[in-house]
Protein backbone atom coordinates (compact mmCIF):
# COMPACT_ATOMS: atom_id res chain seq x y z
CA UNK A 1 0.00 0.00 0.00
CA UNK A 2 1.29 3.71 -0.60
CA UNK A 3 1.12 6.64 1.71
CA UNK A 4 -0.21 10.06 0.95
CA UNK A 5 3.58 11.04 -0.25
CA UNK A 6 4.38 8.10 -2.22
CA UNK A 7 0.49 7.20 -3.36
CA UNK A 8 0.74 7.25 -7.78
CA UNK A 9 -3.13 8.46 -7.79
CA UNK A 10 -5.62 7.08 -10.67
CA UNK A 11 -2.67 6.40 -13.65
CA UNK A 12 -1.65 3.24 -14.44
CA UNK A 13 1.38 4.74 -15.91
CA UNK A 14 2.81 6.43 -12.86
CA UNK A 15 1.68 3.31 -10.92
CA UNK A 16 3.77 0.97 -13.08
CA UNK A 17 6.98 3.57 -12.72
CA UNK A 18 6.14 3.13 -9.16
CA UNK A 19 6.64 -0.42 -8.88
CA UNK A 20 9.91 -0.50 -11.31
CA UNK A 21 8.25 -1.24 -14.24
CA UNK A 22 9.37 1.13 -17.25
CA UNK A 23 6.29 0.89 -19.83
CA UNK A 24 8.43 2.75 -22.42
CA UNK A 25 11.57 1.41 -22.15
CA UNK A 26 13.81 2.01 -25.27
CA UNK A 27 17.54 1.54 -23.12
CA UNK A 28 19.84 3.73 -25.21
CA UNK A 29 20.17 2.42 -28.19
CA UNK A 30 20.40 5.50 -30.02
CA UNK A 31 23.57 4.23 -33.17
CA UNK A 32 23.50 1.96 -35.61
CA UNK A 33 20.41 0.42 -38.16
CA UNK A 34 16.95 0.55 -36.27
CA UNK A 35 16.17 -3.15 -36.90
CA UNK A 36 13.06 -4.53 -39.12
CA UNK A 37 9.90 -4.69 -37.74
CA UNK A 38 6.07 -5.19 -38.14
CA UNK A 39 4.70 -2.01 -39.53
CA UNK A 40 0.75 -1.59 -39.77
CA UNK A 41 -0.89 0.85 -41.79
CA UNK A 42 -4.36 2.91 -43.11
CA UNK A 43 -6.77 3.48 -40.09
CA UNK A 44 -9.17 6.09 -40.76
CA UNK A 45 -12.25 7.34 -38.49
CA UNK A 46 -15.62 9.56 -39.62
CA UNK A 47 -17.86 11.22 -38.17
CA UNK A 48 -22.06 10.28 -38.96
CA UNK A 49 -25.00 11.16 -37.72
CA UNK A 50 -25.00 9.90 -33.96
CA UNK A 51 -21.25 8.94 -33.64
CA UNK A 52 -17.93 7.69 -35.79
CA UNK A 53 -17.57 5.31 -37.44
CA UNK A 54 -13.38 3.91 -37.36
CA UNK A 55 -12.03 1.08 -39.52
CA UNK A 56 -8.49 -0.21 -40.22
CA UNK A 57 -7.03 -2.62 -42.36
CA UNK A 58 -5.55 -6.03 -41.73
CA UNK A 59 -1.90 -6.39 -43.03
CA UNK A 60 1.59 -6.35 -41.34
CA UNK A 61 4.11 -5.38 -43.05
CA UNK A 62 8.20 -5.91 -42.91
CA UNK A 63 10.11 -4.55 -45.39
CA UNK A 64 8.67 -5.53 -48.76
CA UNK A 65 7.60 -8.27 -47.10
CA UNK A 66 3.97 -9.33 -45.34
CA UNK A 67 4.29 -10.25 -41.82
CA UNK A 68 1.04 -10.57 -40.59
CA UNK A 69 -2.60 -11.07 -42.50
CA UNK A 70 -4.79 -10.63 -39.74
CA UNK A 71 -3.18 -8.18 -37.29
CA UNK A 72 -6.16 -6.15 -35.40
CA UNK A 73 -5.13 -2.45 -35.64
CA UNK A 74 -8.84 -1.06 -34.70
CA UNK A 75 -9.48 -2.13 -30.37
CA UNK A 76 -12.15 -0.30 -28.64
CA UNK A 77 -10.34 1.46 -25.79
CA UNK A 78 -13.23 1.35 -23.83
CA UNK A 79 -16.83 1.30 -24.06
CA UNK A 80 -17.07 4.55 -25.88
CA UNK A 81 -14.12 4.98 -27.44
CA UNK A 82 -11.63 3.43 -29.80
CA UNK A 83 -8.00 3.77 -30.66
CA UNK A 84 -6.55 2.80 -34.26
CA UNK A 85 -2.91 2.67 -34.71
CA UNK A 86 -0.31 2.81 -37.36
CA UNK A 87 3.30 2.98 -37.56
CA UNK A 88 5.44 0.17 -35.55
CA UNK A 89 3.43 -2.59 -34.48
CA UNK A 90 5.31 -4.04 -31.45
CA UNK A 91 5.25 -0.29 -29.68
CA UNK A 92 1.98 0.19 -30.99
CA UNK A 93 0.26 -3.01 -29.80
CA UNK A 94 2.09 -2.49 -26.05
CA UNK A 95 0.71 1.26 -26.18
CA UNK A 96 -2.79 -0.14 -27.24
CA UNK A 97 -2.62 -2.13 -23.89
CA UNK A 98 -1.37 0.23 -21.34
CA UNK A 99 -3.98 2.58 -22.85
CA UNK A 100 -7.17 0.34 -22.36
CA UNK A 101 -5.46 -0.90 -19.00
CA UNK A 102 -5.44 3.40 -17.84
CA UNK A 103 -8.94 3.96 -19.14
CA UNK A 104 -10.16 0.66 -16.89
CA UNK A 105 -7.56 1.80 -14.17
CA UNK A 106 -9.22 5.36 -13.60
CA UNK A 107 -12.57 4.18 -14.04
CA UNK A 108 -11.86 1.62 -11.03
CA UNK A 109 -10.25 3.87 -8.99
CA UNK A 110 -12.19 7.20 -9.19
CA UNK A 111 -15.32 5.07 -10.10
CA UNK A 112 -15.99 6.73 -13.02
CA UNK A 113 -14.96 7.18 -16.62
CA UNK A 114 -12.70 9.94 -17.83
CA UNK A 115 -13.94 12.41 -20.25
CA UNK A 116 -13.69 11.45 -23.75
CA UNK A 117 -10.87 14.91 -24.13
CA UNK A 118 -9.29 13.55 -21.15
CA UNK A 119 -8.97 9.88 -22.65
CA UNK A 120 -7.27 11.70 -25.80
CA UNK A 121 -4.97 13.61 -23.77
CA UNK A 122 -3.71 10.81 -21.46
CA UNK A 123 -2.89 9.01 -25.50
CA UNK A 124 -1.32 12.13 -26.14
CA UNK A 125 0.91 11.64 -23.27
CA UNK A 126 1.67 7.75 -24.00
CA UNK A 127 2.33 9.05 -27.60
CA UNK A 128 4.85 11.23 -26.10
CA UNK A 129 6.37 8.68 -23.66
CA UNK A 130 7.29 7.01 -26.87
CA UNK A 131 9.27 9.52 -28.74
CA UNK A 132 12.49 8.26 -27.76
CA UNK A 133 11.52 5.32 -29.94
CA UNK A 134 10.04 7.26 -32.47
CA UNK A 135 13.39 8.98 -32.81
CA UNK A 136 14.43 5.20 -33.92
CA UNK A 137 12.01 4.89 -36.44
CA UNK A 138 9.98 3.21 -34.31
CA UNK A 139 6.88 5.44 -33.93
CA UNK A 140 3.43 5.33 -33.31
CA UNK A 141 1.14 7.19 -35.08
CA UNK A 142 -2.93 6.18 -33.46
CA UNK A 143 -6.30 7.39 -34.22
CA UNK A 144 -8.30 8.35 -31.53
CA UNK A 145 -12.41 8.43 -32.10
CA UNK A 146 -15.42 8.27 -29.68
CA UNK A 147 -18.82 9.37 -28.79
CA UNK A 148 -18.65 12.22 -25.83
CA UNK A 149 -21.64 11.62 -23.56
CA UNK A 150 -20.94 15.10 -21.99
CA UNK A 151 -21.86 16.88 -25.58
CA UNK A 152 -23.41 13.98 -27.38
CA UNK A 153 -21.21 13.99 -29.92
CA UNK A 154 -18.80 11.99 -32.00
CA UNK A 155 -15.72 13.16 -31.89
CA UNK A 156 -12.64 12.24 -33.24
CA UNK A 157 -8.29 12.91 -32.78
CA UNK A 158 -5.03 12.14 -35.03
CA UNK A 159 -1.60 12.74 -33.38
CA UNK A 160 2.03 13.47 -34.63
CA UNK A 161 5.33 11.70 -33.01
CA UNK A 162 6.06 14.26 -29.91
CA UNK A 163 2.18 13.39 -28.57
CA UNK A 164 1.03 16.78 -30.53
CA UNK A 165 -3.13 15.99 -30.48
CA UNK A 166 -4.96 17.19 -33.19
CA UNK A 167 -9.01 17.04 -32.76
CA UNK A 168 -10.59 16.71 -36.27
CA UNK A 169 -13.53 18.13 -37.75
CA UNK A 170 -14.86 15.26 -39.82
CA UNK A 171 -12.49 12.55 -40.84
CA UNK A 172 -9.01 11.67 -40.58
CA UNK A 173 -6.97 8.93 -42.21
CA UNK A 174 -3.04 7.54 -40.99
CA UNK A 175 -0.73 5.21 -42.62
CA UNK A 176 1.04 4.59 -45.54
CA UNK A 177 -2.46 4.13 -47.57
CA UNK A 178 -3.88 7.59 -45.31
CA UNK A 179 -3.19 9.67 -48.10
CA UNK A 180 -5.24 7.98 -50.53
CA UNK A 181 -7.73 7.03 -47.57
CA UNK A 182 -8.03 10.40 -46.73
CA UNK A 183 -9.06 11.73 -50.55
CA UNK A 184 -11.74 9.38 -50.83
CA UNK A 185 -13.17 10.06 -47.01
CA UNK A 186 -12.86 13.85 -48.40
CA UNK A 187 -14.75 13.26 -51.96
CA UNK A 188 -17.43 10.81 -50.19
CA UNK A 189 -18.32 12.91 -46.70
CA UNK A 190 -21.50 14.21 -46.17
CA UNK A 191 -22.40 16.18 -42.81
CA UNK A 192 -24.95 13.95 -40.76
CA UNK A 193 -24.25 11.16 -43.19
CA UNK A 194 -26.76 8.10 -42.35
CA UNK A 195 -24.07 5.27 -40.22
CA UNK A 196 -24.70 2.90 -43.30
CA UNK A 197 -23.17 5.46 -45.82
CA UNK A 198 -20.23 6.06 -43.40
CA UNK A 199 -19.79 2.61 -42.84
CA UNK A 200 -19.81 1.86 -46.76
CA UNK A 201 -17.56 5.25 -47.06
CA UNK A 202 -15.23 4.04 -44.60
CA UNK A 203 -15.20 0.41 -46.37
CA UNK A 204 -14.32 2.20 -49.94
CA UNK A 205 -11.39 4.46 -48.21
CA UNK A 206 -9.84 1.00 -47.14
CA UNK A 207 -10.32 -0.09 -50.65
CA UNK A 208 -8.83 2.40 -52.80
CA UNK A 209 -5.88 2.63 -50.12
CA UNK A 210 -5.36 -1.00 -50.70
CA UNK A 211 -5.67 -0.61 -54.74
CA UNK A 212 -2.33 1.99 -54.43
CA UNK A 213 -0.72 0.96 -51.52
CA UNK A 214 1.24 -2.12 -50.77
CA UNK A 215 1.39 -2.03 -47.38
CA UNK A 216 -2.25 -1.57 -46.96
CA UNK A 217 -4.71 -5.10 -46.94
CA UNK A 218 -7.98 -5.01 -49.30
CA UNK A 219 -10.38 -7.67 -48.11
CA UNK A 220 -9.70 -10.71 -48.60
CA UNK A 221 -12.43 -12.74 -49.90
CA UNK A 222 -10.57 -16.33 -50.48
CA UNK A 223 -9.11 -16.57 -47.15
CA UNK A 224 -12.15 -14.65 -45.45
CA UNK A 225 -10.10 -11.37 -44.13
CA UNK A 226 -11.92 -8.52 -44.01
CA UNK A 227 -10.44 -4.93 -42.37
CA UNK A 228 -12.12 -4.19 -38.80
CA UNK A 229 -14.93 -2.02 -38.93
CA UNK A 230 -16.77 -0.10 -35.94
CA UNK A 231 -19.32 2.04 -35.16
CA UNK A 232 -19.43 3.94 -31.92
CA UNK A 233 -22.31 5.88 -30.48
CA UNK A 234 -24.45 6.78 -27.15
CA UNK A 235 -24.84 3.10 -26.94
CA UNK A 236 -20.98 2.08 -27.38
CA UNK A 237 -18.81 -0.12 -29.10
CA UNK A 238 -20.15 -2.07 -31.94
CA UNK A 239 -17.65 -3.96 -34.66
CA UNK A 240 -19.40 -5.04 -37.53
CA UNK A 241 -19.20 -8.50 -38.84
CA UNK A 242 -17.31 -9.74 -41.41
CA UNK A 243 -21.08 -10.66 -43.18
CA UNK A 244 -21.67 -7.15 -42.80
CA UNK A 245 -18.37 -6.26 -44.36
CA UNK A 246 -18.48 -8.34 -46.86
CA UNK A 247 -21.27 -7.86 -49.47
CA UNK A 248 -20.06 -4.20 -49.85
CA UNK A 249 -16.45 -5.25 -50.71
CA UNK A 250 -17.96 -6.95 -52.99
CA UNK A 251 -20.00 -4.46 -54.69
CA UNK A 252 -16.77 -2.26 -55.06
CA UNK A 253 -15.25 -5.69 -57.20
CA UNK A 254 -18.33 -5.52 -59.05
CA UNK A 255 -18.42 -1.37 -59.76
CA UNK A 256 -14.92 -2.00 -60.90
CA UNK A 257 -15.08 -5.00 -63.20
CA UNK A 258 -18.27 -3.10 -64.96
CA UNK A 259 -15.53 -0.26 -65.83
CA UNK A 260 -13.07 -2.67 -66.73
CA UNK A 261 -15.29 -4.51 -69.13
CA UNK A 262 -16.57 -0.95 -70.63
CA UNK A 263 -19.95 -2.09 -69.51
CA UNK A 264 -20.74 0.39 -67.12
CA UNK A 265 -23.85 1.85 -67.15
CA UNK B 1 13.86 6.70 33.63
CA UNK B 2 10.14 5.97 34.35
CA UNK B 3 8.93 1.86 33.99
CA UNK B 4 5.83 1.37 31.94
CA UNK B 5 3.43 -0.88 33.36
CA UNK B 6 3.37 -4.63 32.06
CA UNK B 7 0.19 -5.51 29.85
CA UNK B 8 -0.27 -9.23 29.24
CA UNK B 9 -0.17 -10.13 25.49
CA UNK B 10 -3.61 -11.33 25.64
CA UNK B 11 -4.77 -8.23 27.16
CA UNK B 12 -3.42 -6.41 24.43
CA UNK B 13 -4.74 -8.39 21.84
CA UNK B 14 -8.28 -8.35 23.47
CA UNK B 15 -8.12 -4.44 23.67
CA UNK B 16 -7.03 -4.26 19.83
CA UNK B 17 -9.96 -6.45 18.84
CA UNK B 18 -12.59 -5.21 21.19
CA UNK B 19 -11.97 -1.64 19.56
CA UNK B 20 -11.76 -3.07 16.51
CA UNK B 21 -14.81 -4.82 16.54
CA UNK B 22 -16.60 -1.86 18.22
CA UNK B 23 -15.78 0.52 15.32
CA UNK B 24 -17.17 -2.32 12.60
CA UNK B 25 -20.47 -2.29 14.52
CA UNK B 26 -21.46 1.14 14.86
CA UNK B 27 -21.82 1.07 10.73
CA UNK B 28 -24.19 -0.97 9.22
CA UNK B 29 -23.87 -4.40 7.56
CA UNK B 30 -23.65 -5.88 4.24
CA UNK B 31 -24.60 -9.29 2.63
CA UNK B 32 -23.23 -11.20 -0.22
CA UNK B 33 -24.87 -14.42 -1.52
CA UNK B 34 -24.34 -16.64 -4.64
CA UNK B 35 -27.70 -16.67 -7.29
CA UNK B 36 -28.29 -18.38 -10.27
CA UNK B 37 -25.88 -15.83 -12.56
CA UNK B 38 -23.03 -15.34 -10.61
CA UNK B 39 -22.91 -13.27 -6.92
CA UNK B 40 -25.01 -10.17 -5.69
CA UNK B 41 -23.52 -8.24 -3.30
CA UNK B 42 -25.99 -5.88 -0.92
CA UNK B 43 -24.95 -3.02 1.45
CA UNK B 44 -27.33 -0.67 3.49
CA UNK B 45 -25.54 2.33 2.78
CA UNK B 46 -27.35 5.84 2.97
CA UNK B 47 -24.76 7.87 0.49
CA UNK B 48 -25.15 7.24 -3.31
CA UNK B 49 -21.38 8.51 -4.23
CA UNK B 50 -19.39 7.00 -0.66
CA UNK B 51 -19.46 3.14 -2.26
CA UNK B 52 -18.84 0.16 -0.45
CA UNK B 53 -19.02 -2.37 -2.64
CA UNK B 54 -16.60 -2.08 -6.05
CA UNK B 55 -15.07 -3.62 -9.02
CA UNK B 56 -11.38 -4.65 -8.49
CA UNK B 57 -11.09 -6.72 -11.79
CA UNK B 58 -12.95 -8.62 -14.53
CA UNK B 59 -14.08 -11.84 -11.93
CA UNK B 60 -13.60 -9.60 -9.15
CA UNK B 61 -15.46 -7.57 -6.56
CA UNK B 62 -15.02 -5.83 -3.06
CA UNK B 63 -17.21 -4.80 -0.03
CA UNK B 64 -16.17 -3.70 2.93
CA UNK B 65 -17.64 -2.22 6.21
CA UNK B 66 -16.16 -0.03 9.32
CA UNK B 67 -14.46 2.60 8.38
CA UNK B 68 -14.52 4.22 5.24
CA UNK B 69 -11.10 5.64 4.50
CA UNK B 70 -9.66 2.63 6.08
CA UNK B 71 -11.44 -0.12 3.44
CA UNK B 72 -10.95 2.39 0.73
CA UNK B 73 -7.68 2.30 0.92
CA UNK B 74 -7.68 -1.13 1.06
CA UNK B 75 -9.63 -1.25 -2.01
CA UNK B 76 -7.13 0.96 -4.22
CA UNK B 77 -4.89 -1.48 -2.81
CA UNK B 78 -6.54 -4.30 -4.51
CA UNK B 79 -7.36 -2.61 -7.93
CA UNK B 80 -3.54 -1.59 -7.94
CA UNK B 81 -2.21 -4.94 -7.62
CA UNK B 82 -4.57 -6.39 -9.97
CA UNK B 83 -4.20 -4.42 -12.67
CA UNK B 84 -0.23 -4.44 -12.37
CA UNK B 85 -0.70 -7.98 -12.09
CA UNK B 86 -2.59 -8.54 -15.61
CA UNK B 87 -0.32 -6.38 -17.77
CA UNK B 88 2.63 -8.20 -16.13
CA UNK B 89 1.28 -11.58 -16.63
CA UNK B 90 -2.30 -12.42 -18.18
CA UNK B 91 -6.06 -11.21 -16.83
CA UNK B 92 -6.39 -15.36 -16.54
CA UNK B 93 -3.83 -15.12 -13.75
CA UNK B 94 -5.44 -12.55 -11.59
CA UNK B 95 -7.41 -14.28 -8.90
CA UNK B 96 -9.10 -13.81 -5.62
CA UNK B 97 -7.23 -15.80 -3.60
CA UNK B 98 -3.83 -14.29 -3.81
CA UNK B 99 -5.92 -11.02 -3.66
CA UNK B 100 -7.25 -12.22 -0.07
CA UNK B 101 -4.28 -13.53 1.16
CA UNK B 102 -2.58 -9.99 0.57
CA UNK B 103 -5.03 -8.53 2.45
CA UNK B 104 -5.12 -10.85 5.35
CA UNK B 105 -1.25 -9.98 5.28
CA UNK B 106 -2.25 -6.58 5.60
CA UNK B 107 -4.48 -6.71 8.16
CA UNK B 108 -2.84 -9.13 10.55
CA UNK B 109 0.56 -6.78 10.56
CA UNK B 110 -1.58 -3.98 11.49
CA UNK B 111 -3.35 -5.71 14.11
CA UNK B 112 -0.21 -6.63 15.89
CA UNK B 113 2.05 -4.14 14.95
CA UNK B 114 0.78 -0.87 14.77
CA UNK B 115 -1.16 1.57 17.67
CA UNK B 116 -4.84 1.20 16.33
CA UNK B 117 -6.06 -2.19 14.64
CA UNK B 118 -7.93 -0.75 11.26
CA UNK B 119 -11.22 -1.27 12.10
CA UNK B 120 -12.56 -3.04 8.79
CA UNK B 121 -14.26 -6.17 7.39
CA UNK B 122 -13.68 -6.61 3.75
CA UNK B 123 -14.92 -9.17 1.36
CA UNK B 124 -13.37 -10.16 -1.96
CA UNK B 125 -15.39 -12.32 -4.41
CA UNK B 126 -15.21 -13.84 -7.50
CA UNK B 127 -17.37 -15.14 -9.69
CA UNK B 128 -16.28 -18.02 -11.67
CA UNK B 129 -17.49 -19.77 -15.30
CA UNK B 130 -19.45 -22.03 -12.68
CA UNK B 131 -21.51 -21.69 -9.88
CA UNK B 132 -19.28 -24.35 -7.87
CA UNK B 133 -16.32 -22.12 -8.64
CA UNK B 134 -17.63 -18.80 -7.11
CA UNK B 135 -15.58 -17.60 -4.27
CA UNK B 136 -16.39 -15.68 -1.53
CA UNK B 137 -13.38 -14.79 1.23
CA UNK B 138 -14.39 -12.78 3.91
CA UNK B 139 -11.78 -10.84 5.89
CA UNK B 140 -11.45 -9.74 9.73
CA UNK B 141 -10.03 -6.75 11.28
CA UNK B 142 -6.94 -9.26 12.55
CA UNK B 143 -6.08 -10.62 9.32
CA UNK B 144 -7.98 -14.16 9.82
CA UNK B 145 -9.52 -14.97 6.67
CA UNK B 146 -12.40 -17.48 5.84
CA UNK B 147 -13.15 -19.21 2.43
CA UNK B 148 -17.34 -18.62 3.03
CA UNK B 149 -19.81 -21.37 1.18
CA UNK B 150 -22.76 -19.73 -0.75
CA UNK B 151 -23.33 -16.44 1.66
CA UNK B 152 -21.51 -14.31 3.85
CA UNK B 153 -22.20 -11.46 6.31
CA UNK B 154 -20.05 -8.87 7.34
CA UNK B 155 -20.16 -6.02 9.98
CA UNK B 156 -22.62 -4.98 13.29
CA UNK B 157 -25.04 -7.61 13.63
CA UNK B 158 -24.12 -10.20 11.73
CA UNK B 159 -25.46 -13.41 13.22
CA UNK B 160 -28.80 -12.25 13.27
CA UNK B 161 -28.71 -11.39 9.61
CA UNK B 162 -26.94 -14.28 8.91
CA UNK B 163 -29.66 -16.22 10.76
CA UNK B 164 -32.19 -14.34 9.04
CA UNK B 165 -30.50 -14.84 5.20
CA UNK B 166 -29.79 -18.59 5.73
CA UNK B 167 -33.56 -19.43 6.01
CA UNK B 168 -34.15 -17.89 2.76
CA UNK B 169 -31.49 -18.12 0.14
CA UNK B 170 -31.08 -20.85 -2.25
CA UNK B 171 -27.99 -20.68 -4.83
CA UNK B 172 -30.70 -21.14 -7.93
CA UNK B 173 -32.63 -17.93 -6.82
CA UNK B 174 -32.62 -15.79 -9.80
CA UNK B 175 -31.62 -11.63 -8.76
CA UNK B 176 -35.12 -10.47 -7.94
CA UNK B 177 -35.22 -12.96 -5.48
CA UNK B 178 -31.59 -13.21 -4.02
CA UNK B 179 -32.14 -9.18 -4.35
CA UNK B 180 -35.37 -9.22 -2.10
CA UNK B 181 -34.02 -11.90 0.52
CA UNK B 182 -30.63 -9.85 0.84
CA UNK B 183 -32.75 -6.60 1.85
CA UNK B 184 -35.06 -8.48 4.12
CA UNK B 185 -31.86 -10.09 5.93
CA UNK B 186 -30.40 -7.32 6.61
CA UNK B 187 -33.41 -5.08 7.78
CA UNK B 188 -34.95 -7.80 9.80
CA UNK B 189 -38.72 -7.83 10.89
CA UNK B 190 -39.10 -4.30 12.45
CA UNK B 191 -38.22 -2.01 9.80
CA UNK B 192 -37.60 -1.73 5.86
CA UNK B 193 -34.87 -0.45 3.63
CA UNK B 194 -35.81 1.05 0.21
CA UNK B 195 -33.57 1.63 -2.61
CA UNK B 196 -32.40 4.87 -1.79
CA UNK B 197 -30.54 3.05 1.58
CA UNK B 198 -29.12 0.26 -0.36
CA UNK B 199 -26.65 -0.43 -2.29
CA UNK B 200 -26.43 -3.42 -4.77
CA UNK B 201 -24.32 -4.81 -7.33
CA UNK B 202 -23.13 -8.33 -9.04
CA UNK B 203 -20.62 -10.21 -10.24
CA UNK B 204 -23.14 -11.39 -13.01
CA UNK B 205 -21.28 -14.74 -15.61
CA UNK B 206 -23.67 -12.91 -18.28
CA UNK B 207 -21.98 -9.57 -18.34
CA UNK B 208 -18.91 -10.19 -20.98
CA UNK B 209 -15.47 -9.59 -19.56
CA UNK B 210 -16.14 -7.18 -16.99
CA UNK B 211 -18.76 -9.03 -14.64
CA UNK B 212 -18.93 -5.99 -11.89
CA UNK B 213 -21.84 -4.32 -12.48
CA UNK B 214 -23.94 -1.48 -10.09
CA UNK B 215 -27.88 -1.98 -10.30
CA UNK B 216 -29.23 1.84 -9.97
CA UNK B 217 -32.04 2.54 -7.34
CA UNK B 218 -35.07 2.31 -10.32
CA UNK B 219 -33.66 -1.59 -10.78
CA UNK B 220 -33.46 -2.13 -7.39
CA UNK B 221 -36.69 -0.77 -6.33
CA UNK B 222 -38.45 -2.87 -9.04
CA UNK B 223 -37.23 -5.80 -7.39
CA UNK B 224 -38.72 -4.42 -4.03
CA UNK B 225 -41.44 -3.92 -5.34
Amino acid sequence: MFGPQNDPGSSFVNLLRRVGIEPFGVGDATSGVAPLTPHATTVLALRFDGGVVMAGDRRATMGNRISNREMEKLMPADRFSGVAISGSAGPAMDMIKVFQLQLEHFEKLDGRAISLEGKANQLSQLVRANLPAAMQGFGVYPIFAGYDLLRETGRLWDFDGTGGRYEERDFVATGSGGGVAGTVLKVGFRPAMPVEDAVTLACRALHEAADVDAATGGADALRGIYPVVATITKDGWMRRADDDLAPRFEAFRTEQRAILEGGAS
Amino acid sequence: MSQPFYVSPEQVMKDRADYARKGIARGRALVAVQYADGIVLVAENTSNTLRKISEIYDRIGFAGVGKYNEFDSLRRFGVRNADVKGYQYSRDDVEARSLANEYAQILGQTFTHEMKPLEVEILVAEVGFTQESDQLFHIMYDGTLVDEQGMSVLGGDAEAISARLSETWRKEDDLRAAVRGCVAALCGPDRTLGADDTEVAVLSRSNGRRCFRRLDDVEVSGFLA
